[in-house]
């Protein structure tokens, strides 16, 4: 068995139940591996930009330099997307990019639960997003959120069909939200566990089955670099994204 | 769908086998654990954004507010003492020159005084050098008229003299001074 999860390289996206918790209304739920990994992710969050600037200095020390780094290099980004007026929703844009690359960091880690792997988790961030742009763009806009899918200088003829194509366009958003994330790290973690388990599978044919091991064990270790660069890169890419649609939110004239 | 309890925990032993086996049903698409996924992700995000925006952003957005001010305050601290330093040079040299003008009115005053001073005295020396000179030429003059009228007696005795040595008689004195003066006359 032990042998069988190794080359499953699909056994890592199982969710095991830790804590079952009932039923409610025919749902089971339970404190599960996925829900230990993402209050991990939080607490390290929270204790790295805490423990980062608990001495509050003028002159940062290592630590507050990366917290005030992160800080900036999120807080220019919203400002260059949204604008000075656009910072209100910092926090939120701030708490999605360090959530999502705190959860794909600690999914590098072997052994450790990767909850980005997760359809339903990262659906739910991309249709928190999405709800988020709804809602702030009618309290902001009243009606007039729907001149969004109304490009301006359009002819009457084309104007149904691009109407259609626009609205057709803003809810596939969440869709490609959420796979994009989901996508890439499901497929490199699948792709990282099939390279690793080449190398214990050759390895097990003696002399030549260990020389020829060399070839998968450099492809995984590309492939690890490889996958923590695309940690980083998709949580900035939901994040700029986020801000991208909640600009429409805000300025729905194209 | 009516289940009995017995059912239910049936039902969930064999979700609980297909988990291990996760035979039919790729993980991820698991539906079985989406509703405890979405009520924890919600808590847990929910923590996370409420954490950031109420105590971490503040913290770190108040250091840097602070470096900030700081900042601002020593740029505006460092113009304020250039511009002193830069007003204390033009008050220096205002003095400077204030003083250099001073001095030569000084210079321009006293020089054109002593002139004036050296000019007068030269005036007055000259004065008295011309008095004396007068004076001396009208000694001069009558010196030269007392000798000029003493000539004739010394010639009238120089010439009894010689007549007396060289004919032996005695002239009378009236008669040399006539002579005399007649000589001296032409």
């Amino acid at each position: 068995m032990a042998t069988a999860d190794k080359v499953d390289p699909v056994h890592q996206f199982i969710v095991n139940d830790l804590i079952p918790l009932g039923r409610v209304a025919d749902m089971k739920l339970a404190f599960q591996n996925s829900s230990l990994f993402m209050f991990v992710a939080v607490a390290l969050i929270i204790g790295f930009l805490l423990i980062g600037t608990r001495a509050r200095k003028l002159v940062p020390g290592r630590m507050q330099s990366v917290v005030e780094m992160l800080y900036e290099f999120m807080a220019g980004t919203v400002r260059q997307v949204l604008g000075e007026e656009g910072m209100k929703f910092f926090p939120f844009v701030f708490s999605l990019f360090t959530f999502i690359l705190a959860l794909n960091l600690l999914g590098m880690v072997p052994y450790f639960f990767t909850v980005t792997s997760q359809i339903v988790v990262t659906a739910s961030l991309a249709l928190l997003v999405i709800f988020t742009v709804i809602i702030v763009g009618f309290v902001k806009n009243g009606i007039g959120f729907v001149k969004l899918f109304v490009p301006h200088g359009v002819p009457m003829v084309l104007l149904p069909l691009i109407s259609l194509i626009e609205i057709i366009s803003f809810f596939a958003r969440p869709v490609s939200l959420s796979l994009r994330l989901f996508g890439n790290m499901l497929a490199g973690h699948i792709v990282l566990k099939v390279f690793a388990g080449f190398i214990g599978t050759l390895g097990a044919f003696g002399f030549f089955g260990v020389l020829g091991a060399i070839a998968p064990f450099l492809m995984t270790i590309a492939i690890t670099a490889l996958e923590f660069l695309v940690a980083f890169l998709q949580a900035f890419v939901f994040a700029v994204l986020t801000c991208v649609y909640l600009k429409d939110a805000l300025h729905p004239h194209h | 769908m009516a289940e009995t309890p017995q059912q239910g925990e049936l039902s969930e032993a064999l979700e609980q086998q297909a988990h291990g086996q996760h035979g039919d049903v790729f993980p991820p698409f698991d539906q079985t654990h989406f509703a405890s996924q979405i009520l924890w992700l919600a808590i847990s995000f929910g923590l996370l954004y409420y954490l950031v925006s109420k105590v971490a952003l503040p913290r770190v957005a108040g250091i840097l507010e602070d470096r900030h001010d700081r900042i601002a305050w020593d740029l505006s601290e460092a113009e304020r003492l250039k511009q002193e330093s830069d007003d204390a040079v033009a008050a220096y040299e205002k003095a400077l020159a204030e003083a250099r003008d001073k001095a030569h009115a000084i210079a321009r005053e006293s020089h054109s005084r002593i002139s004036a001073e050296v000019a007068a005295k030269r005036h007055d020396v000259e004065a008295g050098l011309a008095a004396k000179l007068a004076t001396a030429e009208q000694r001069i003059g009558t010196i030269k008229a007392d000798a000029l009228a003493q000539v004739g007696d010394i010639a009238s005795e120089a010439t009894g003299a010689i007549v007396s040595t060289l004919v032996e008689t005695e002239v009378s004195k009236d008669e040399i001074d006539g002579a005399v003066s007649a000589a001296l006359a032409r």
